[in-house]
């Protein structure tokens, strides 16, 4: 993934906080407001993802495993201690998300490539397991309903703008961290690990330094979940979720900050609109995606930015101003 | 007078992978501030000791001691944190970076300043400037701004040792610096490495097949056949001498 110019994205990241700030003035019904805190929260969770995949080369198949977690963590506290207890509970799934992935970074980062997904992948699958068949605790595949946030945040609408904060403020993190020296460090170890060592750096602790983090912020999608939707399910701990990000990562751009997001936005909307007409929505995603892995494998955002740097002249500002500094 | 005492020495150096000795009871001194040179056919084991002085490989038996310390046990990043650099026979780069950014990781990661997760790259002066610095040195400044990928193989091996130098070495082992070159860019790769050996007060190990590069800047050669060290001396010597001669050189330079 290549540096882009900084203000590009600071661009993107006040035209998409603009955006979203707008849906609560501009619905006309409160659905079209759970359909935007729902491309939020999966935003952040394709963002979160692709710092794993797309920047450092990484493709975790149980990003899901932390995502349930955050549900669970605010979910279950609410179900047990009460309403006040949503954002104790949420911080406490993140918490738990650090803890776990910091311990199972320990045991799967050891291995890489395919491997590596195997092992994300069977450790997600055991998290869900472990939900779906301890029922007295966490209500197996019933979920947990009723989960409304405390006070204030009650309200759909203030509860709306706690999620765009969060989310905003979260992929804000997560862009600088793009951009910085760790950001670099961690592209250099996708495309050559080997050289990375002879720079003095150690691979698997930067490896292990982004799985924590991004799981971290995958723990907070979730939490933020449980009170859009008030419930929780453990579906969310299942393979497909973790395989919807990365779909979603793929179509955006896995090459731009900002290509997940696109991503999950196109494929928010799909299910819904597709699936408001037939149960078969899943086919149209699937044909989007043959048609863009085939034809457009940069991605969305991907493309436009190919575009954007083929435009006459623009190569020729771009070495200019760089080497001005 | 103390006598100076060796940067690297090798002392009875052994590996082997399975029955086939690639190294096999290599011992010599390279003194401070030399230019030398390993050379031999293909298969002789070249890289295969450099592999060794850098900690990929760990050789069965007999010491490296760099500055008097024993480098066998240890890891490629202690080893380079040490002083020892290395560039590689295909360059290895970050190929989606650009030219600046592939030195700049290197000078971040010399200042330890690769985990800093929020001020963007460019916001680090001292590093950007010694990246500029040592692009500078190259000739390569000009291309600051382009993607690696996009550099022409000279460049790119240019660059590879660019990375080296940002990490401050004091051994620099160069793995063919001047292989898939034209004549026209080996002489001028050639006259490069001479000045950064000057300008960043190096010693220099190369590796190369090229013999107006070997007997155009090394001070001393070191000829390696079948894993074992057939001859050393300056070029000179070598190229008199009767084994290397029919083992290597040929008539090539006869």
């Amino acid at each position: 993934m290549p540096s882009k110019p900084k203000t590009a994205n600071t661009w993107y990241l006040l035209i998409f906080l603009v955006l979203f700030s707008l849906v609560p003035v501009l619905k006309t019904t409160n659905y079209q407001m759970l359909l935007a805190a729902h491309v939020l929260v999966w935003g952040l969770f394709a963002v979160s993802f692709n710092m794993l995949f797309g920047v450092t080369g990484m493709l975790s198949f149980g990003q899901a495993l932390y995502y349930g977690m955050g549900a669970y963590g605010a979910g279950l506290c609410v179900k047990y201690l009460g309403q006040a207890w949503f954002f104790p509970g949420m911080a406490l799934g993140i918490v738990l998300a650090a803890v776990t992935a910091w311990l199972l970074g320990h045991l799967i980062i050891r291995v890489s490539g395919v491997f590596f997904t195997m092992l994300t992948l069977a450790f997600g699958q055991l998290g869900w397991q472990v939900m779906f068949k301890w029922y007295s605790f966490t209500g197996g595949d019933d979920g947990v309903q009723n989960i409304i946030p405390p006070g204030l945040f009650s309200n759909k609408v203030i509860y709306y703008y706690l999620v765009l904060a969060l989310v905003g403020a979260s992929i804000w993190f997560l862009g600088r961290l793009s951009a910085s020296p760790m950001g670099l460090i961690l592209r250099c170890v996708r495309q050559n690990p080997e050289r990375v060592r002879f720079l003095g750096r150690r691979v698997r602790r930067n490896q292990q330094r982004i799985y924590i983090i991004s799981s971290l912020f995958t723990a907070l999608a979730g939490g933020l979940m449980s009170g859009v939707d008030y419930s929780i399910h453990t579906d969310m701990f299942y393979w497909t979720t973790s395989g919807h990000v990365i779909l979603m990562s793929i179509l955006g751009g896995i090459g731009q900050f900002f290509g997940p997001l696109v991503g999950a936005a196109v494929i928010v909307t799909i299910e819904d609109v597709v699936g408001a007409f037939t149960e078969y929505w899943s086919l149209i995603i699937g044909t989007v995606m043959l048609v863009m892995v085939l034809g457009l494998p940069r991605g969305l955002m991907g493309e436009i930015s190919q575009l954007w740097t083929r435009l006459p002249g623009r190569q020729q500002a771009l070495t200019t101003r760089e080497e001005g500094n | 007078m103390e006598p100076i005492a060796p940067i690297l020495e090798l002392k009875g150096l052994s590996k082997a992978f399975g029955g086939l000795k690639v190294t096999d009871d290599v011992s010599f001194k390279v003194m401070p501030r030399e230019i030398s040179v390993v050379i031999g056919p293909n298969g002789a084991g070249k890289t295969t000791l450099f592999n060794q002085i850098t900690g990929h490989l760990r050789p069965d038996s007999g010491r490296i001691l760099f500055k008097g310390q024993d480098l066998v046990g240890r890891t490629t990043q202690q080893i380079v944190a040490l002083g020892v650099g290395r560039a590689f026979q295909v360059a290895s780069l970050f190929l989606g970076e650009t030219v600046l950014d592939n030195i700049r990781v290197a000078c971040l990661s010399k200042l330890d300043q690769t985990r800093k997760p929020l001020r963007p790259v460019s916001d680090f002066k001292r590093a950007t400037k010694r990246a500029m610095e040592i692009l500078d040195s190259l000739g390569l400044a000009r291309y600051a701004a382009r993607q690696a990928h996009e550099l022409a193989h000279g460049d790119q091996k240019l660059l590879d040792i660019g990375i080296a130098l940002a990490l401050e070495p004091v051994l620099l082992l160069l793995d063919e610096p001047t292989s898939g070159m034209s004549p026209e860019e080996r002489h001028l790769t050639r006259e490069l490495v001479r000045k950064l050996w000057k300008d960043f007060n190096l010693t220099l190990i190369f590796i190369e097949h090229d013999m107006d590069t070997v007997f155009g800047l090394a001070q001393s050669v070191r000829v390696l056949q079948s894993g074992r060290l057939l001859a050393e001396g300056p070029p000179e010597e070598i190229r008199k001498n009767q084994d290397v001669i029919t083992a290597y050189l040929g008539e090539e330079v006869a």
